[in-house]
């Protein structure tokens, strides 16, 4: 079962969520699919057993070959080939790696070499084993890691517990495409609430079963939550505002497993998704 | 000589247009008969790499000139590839800087920016 933790914006607290999920399971994978930044490691503190190279593809030009007839250059919608002093010139950064120049190159001048732009540290801690994807400083799209790290290295009975990078754009519609249930983590603002509104809207174009945790609840109007019963949205958990839950996670501890208090959270937060995706499944058949 | 301008209108009395890139035209003025063209900027809509393909453009155009107020970087290693030479504008007014670039007034864009690409969106 894969269960992805999403929200609109960052500092919501989905590595909160999803680290302690994962804790609280009794064996679980957990990805760091917030390549750009990832921290689950800072709390899992994984020994890392096997570290992988991602690379993109990167077109390379056979100067000898090509005769300037610019249809790699007009072809990329991407602008990432140019034309000058008679031989193209790439912009790697610009590059998406779709090959489509390769394609289109009557000369056959063109092939493909690779690109590093990160990599995935995987290890273990206690009974999570701990998945991290990392992205290169100045790389434009980690896309490629998060393909990787969610490529069938994972068995259909185990639990894994995806933790989605913030917004709601390519990198985490990638992030979630395969999962069997959303988590959607909000906190008590109007800024969080609209932001919760966006992946509320891209879970439902996804079709994803969801419900949202809400996260630093306090004694008072919680809009996120005002949010989730106009749209008749399930609510698996509150975790309220603290400040001692605050301290631990600066200290990159897992409350979950320092904490009885948060341990008994989150194991009902997680029962209550696997007795849904359960019966999901069940009532899709 | 063909002295290219990134302009806001098709008119000879227009503005130097602040982006280089997604400048909707470019002004040629050719020293030789003092006449002007304007070609159309395609990559201004373009959704990504606009700075590429524009220069890609002003490459093509056979200009030697390039007179803006910036230009960023990957934009900067085609034209100077090309080995066209690029002025910074003083102001908006075309003619003005056309007459200080004539008069030896301008001076050499040395501030190339990283480029003002959207982040994440991919």
């Amino acid at each position: 079962m894969k269960i992805a933790v999403l929200s609109g914006k960052g500092g919501t607290g989905k590595t909160l969520v999803s680290v302690n999920l994962a804790s609280v399971a009794e064996k679980a994978s957990y990805v760091d699919c917030d390549v750009e930044e990832p921290n689950g490691h800072l709390f899992f503190k994984p020994m890392i057993e096997h570290v992988e190279s991602v690379k993109v593809k990167i077109p390379k030009i056979n100067n000898e070959k090509c005769t300037g007839c610019r249809k790699c250059v007009d072809f990329c919608r991407f602008n990432a080939l140019a034309y000058v002093n008679h031989s193209v010139k790439v912009f790697e950064d610009v590059c998406h790696s779709c090959g489509g120049c390769m394609l289109v190159c009557p000369e056959n001048a063109i092939t493909e070499s690779d690109k590093p732009i990160g990599r995935i540290e995987r290890g273990i801690s206690e009974k999570v084993q701990v998945h991290t994807g990392i992205l290169n400083m100045g790389e434009a799209s980690g896309v490629p890691i998060v393909k990787q790290l969610l490529k069938n290295d994972t068995r259909e009975d185990e639990l894994v517990i995806i933790d989605a990078p913030p917004g709601s754009a390519c990198i985490v519609m990638e992030s979630i495409k395969d999962a069997d249930y959303c988590v959607l983590v909000a906190e008590p603002t109007i800024f969080g609430t609209q932001n919760l509104s966006m992946v509320h809207e891209l879970v439902e174009l996804f079709e994803i079963p969801f419900g949202v945790v809400l996260n630093k609840c306090l004694d008072e109007d919680n809009p996120a939550e005002s949010y989730c019963n106009d749209h008749k949205i399930n609510i698996i958990g509150k975790i309220n505002y603290s400040q001692d839950l605050a301290v631990l996670s600066s200290r990159g501890e897992i409350v979950s497993r320092i904490d009885p208090q948060y341990q008994t959270i989150f194991k009902l937060i997680l029962e209550h998704i696997v007795e849904e995706v359960g019966y999901a499944t069940t009532s899709r058949t | 000589m063909r002295i290219l301008i990134p302009v806001d209108e098709q008119v000879k009395d227009t503005d130097v247009c602040m982006s280089f890139g997604r400048a909707p035209y470019y002004l040629i003025y050719n020293t030789e008969d003092s006449t002007y063209e304007f070609i159309k900027n395609i990559a201004a809509a373009s959704p990504g790499g606009a700075g590429i393909q524009a220069a890609q453009i002003v490459v093509d155009s056979q200009a030697q000139v390039l007179l803006t107020p910036r230009c960023g970087k990957n934009a900067a290693d085609i034209i100077l590839g090309a080995n066209m030479k690029v002025y910074k504008t003083l102001n908006p007014s075309v003619q003005y800087n056309i007459k200080a670039f004539l008069d030896g007034q301008l001076n050499p864009l040395t501030e190339i920016h990283p480029g003002y690409h959207n982040h994440g969106g991919n």
